[in-house]
């Protein structure tokens, strides 16, 4: 069956807004695009597969991404460096009912300092998702990234 | 400026200095890798839970040589090289796996065959095809089969050595620091998570990290800032005898706490009155009953346990050339942990690693060494906080750790 068009127009917007947020540096907003509580984390195919439920990011609730960008903006020292996030067409499952969850498939480049751009993380969104009025919200966001192999650090969430 | 292939000469100040061609030189990583991780040494492998049934294998390294560990039909840990007596080709490509009901792990390339102690049982073809071919009688390919390493266990850590003098694991890790890693590890660990942080710096600019007490709660302001811990919280530092193994700890808020110790040195502590609003980010509980809210130990060359509250961090430090390091991370529990706690682990181990809310500063801060360095061959590093002695004291401001270590590191260099 063809996906709800409206649906993916929903979560692609919802994509859009959050790979914009993150890679403009508007970390403060990032939360907001996350319903409370939720689940947010970062983990590694290897991990996923395993069910191991320990991973690079943990976090259980919408104050708990407000205390990782309040740590970012003032107590951890880093870098300076952004990110560009890539990402391909959602995957949608669910019937368009109260739990909707899909995934979708991301790359992420890392800009430095010095001007080096790489590929830092290649994986895909599994999530689950939530309707807010006329918009989506994550509930759940899990970034399962492909490799195990994490470069220097991960401060920026993904 | 001196050269490479010149040999490397350590400052007349001793302990005190760290030269920086330390972290540069390839001709001394080179025999590092020879003399350290090769020598008479304890390496840490693996857990005793990543090889759980009778034929399971897993991949690992000792310093760059590859090596598989195994687990035998009745249950012993065995560990060789990964590499096949005919070519030298890996044995096991893979990470892990079970080497099936005929216990053989076999070569890809000829389909040379090991037992799980790594004794060379078959040839392909070794007599020929219908008389033609094969190995004449007298060779003996057994004789280039793999290396075996010496495997010890404990508390459910594996540790190989290459070398028959290297002393038995407990009195390798000596009566100091063995108590501090039952202390963590009282039961078989069950593993939570795993990943690899690769960080662009020398092993060794790590290791002194992850021994170097005085710069915690520096560089990593995420506790202070948030009024979680000042440096005045009560603590310790425990060096091994040999200056090779570390320990140090601080305990829960206790009456030392002073709110100015920061302010007064103006350091990077402005931030008064920032609180987290998730406190269950840094909620734990006591599980060993003794106080101690953190402890970092190492155990020379290759390893080392966190422990915060409930977030145990096994690590393994895996040298990947003179400028880079691959760190595998492995987050421990318990196999009777509730799914409270299983959950407090989970939001504990936000603090490490390579996004660690505490921490992650430790994934560069080598970097800015490795290149700050590059051209200071002939300079040296200044340690001398707490003197120039590697003796355990009651405080974190010293560095004795740190020159532990290199005390270590040059008696196994010759240097």
């Amino acid at each position: 069956m063809a996906p709800d068009p409206q649906l993916l127009f929903q979560l692609g917007a919802l994509n859009a807004e959050y790979a914009r947020r993150l890679d403009d540096d508007e970390l403060e907003g990032w939360p907001e695009l996350f319903v409370d509580p939720c689940v947010y984390s970062i983990t590694s195919q290897d991990n996923y597969a395993l069910k191991r439920p320990v991973g690079v990011i943990f976090a259980d609730s919408q104050a708990m991404l407000r205390d990782r960008v309040a740590s970012l903006r003032q107590a951890n020292i880093y870098e300076r460096h952004r990110y560009r996030h890539l990402l391909g067409m959602p995957h949608l499952r669910g019937n368009g009912g109260a739990e909707l969850s899909a995934e979708t498939p991301f790359a992420v480049y890392r800009i430095m300092r010095d001007g080096r751009t790489e590929v830092f993380a290649t994986g895909r969104y599994v999530d689950k998702l939530r309707r807010r009025g006329e918009a989506l919200a994550y509930a759940e966001r899990i970034v399962v990234c492909d490799s195990s192999l994490f470069d220097t650090l991960v401060a920026i969430p993904l | 400026m001196s050269s490479s292939s010149e040999a490397r000469r350590w400052p007349d100040e001793g302990l005190t200095r760290v030269p920086y061609w330390v972290y540069q030189d390839p001709e001394v990583y080179r025999r590092e890798l020879e003399r350290i991780h090769e020598g008479p040494v304890w390496n840490y492998l693996c857990l005793e839970a990543d090889v759980p049934n009778a034929g399971d294998y897993y991949t690992t390294f000792v310093g760059e040589m590859p090596v598989v560990v195994t687990r035998d039909a009745d249950g012993a840990v065995h560990a060789f090289e990964n590499r096949c007596a005919h070519r030298g080709a890996l044995i096991c490509i893979d990470s892990h796996g079970n080497a099936g009901k005929g216990g053989q792990l076999t070569c890809v390339y000829h389909a040379w065959s090991y037992d799980l102690r790594g004794n060379l049982k078959a040839i392909a073809f070794r007599r020929g095809v219908n008389g033609k071919g094969g190995m004449p009688a007298s060779a003996c390919p057994e004789a280039h089969a793999p290396r075996k390493l010496r495997v010890e266990t404990l508390c459910g850590l594996v540790f190989g050595s290459l070398r028959e003098e290297t002393p038995p694991l407990e009195d390798y890790i000596g009566p100091d620091v063995l108590p501090r890693i039952r202390r963590v590890l009282r039961k078989p660990p069950v593993i939570l998570g795993r990943y690899v942080q690769q960080l662009p710096n020398n092993w060794k600019l790590y290791y002194e990290n992850v021994k170097d007490s005085y710069h915690a709660s520096l560089l990593h302001t995420f506790l202070a800032k948030f009024g979680l811990a000042r440096f005045s919280q009560k603590g310790g530092l425990i060096v091994s005898q040999d200056g090779a193994h570390h320990v140090s700890y601080s305990m829960a808020n206790t009456a030392v706490t002073a709110a100015n110790d920061y302010k007064a040195q103006n350091l990077r502590v402005e931030n008064e009155g920032l609180r987290l609003q998730a406190p269950e980010l840094v909620a734990g509980v006591d599980e060993v009953g003794d106080g101690i809210t953190l402890q970092v130990l190492s155990v020379f060359p290759s390893f080392a346990v966190a422990h915060i509250y409930n977030c145990i961090a096994v690590r393994q430090i895996l040298p990947k050339g003179p400028g880079m390091t691959h760190l595998l991370w492995t987050f421990v529990g318990f196999a009777d942990d509730t799914p409270e706690m299983v959950r407090r682990r989970q939001r504990l181990c936000n603090l490490f690693g390579p996004a660690g809310l505490v921490a992650m500063e430790d994934g560069a801060v080598g970097g800015f060494v490795q290149r700050g360095t590059a051209r200071a061959l002939d300079e040296n590093s200044v340690v001398e906080m707490g003197g120039s002695g590697i003796e355990s004291s009651d405080t974190r401001a010293n560095e004795a750790s740190v020159r532990g270590f290199w005390k270590a590191w040059r008696a196994h260099m010759g240097m």
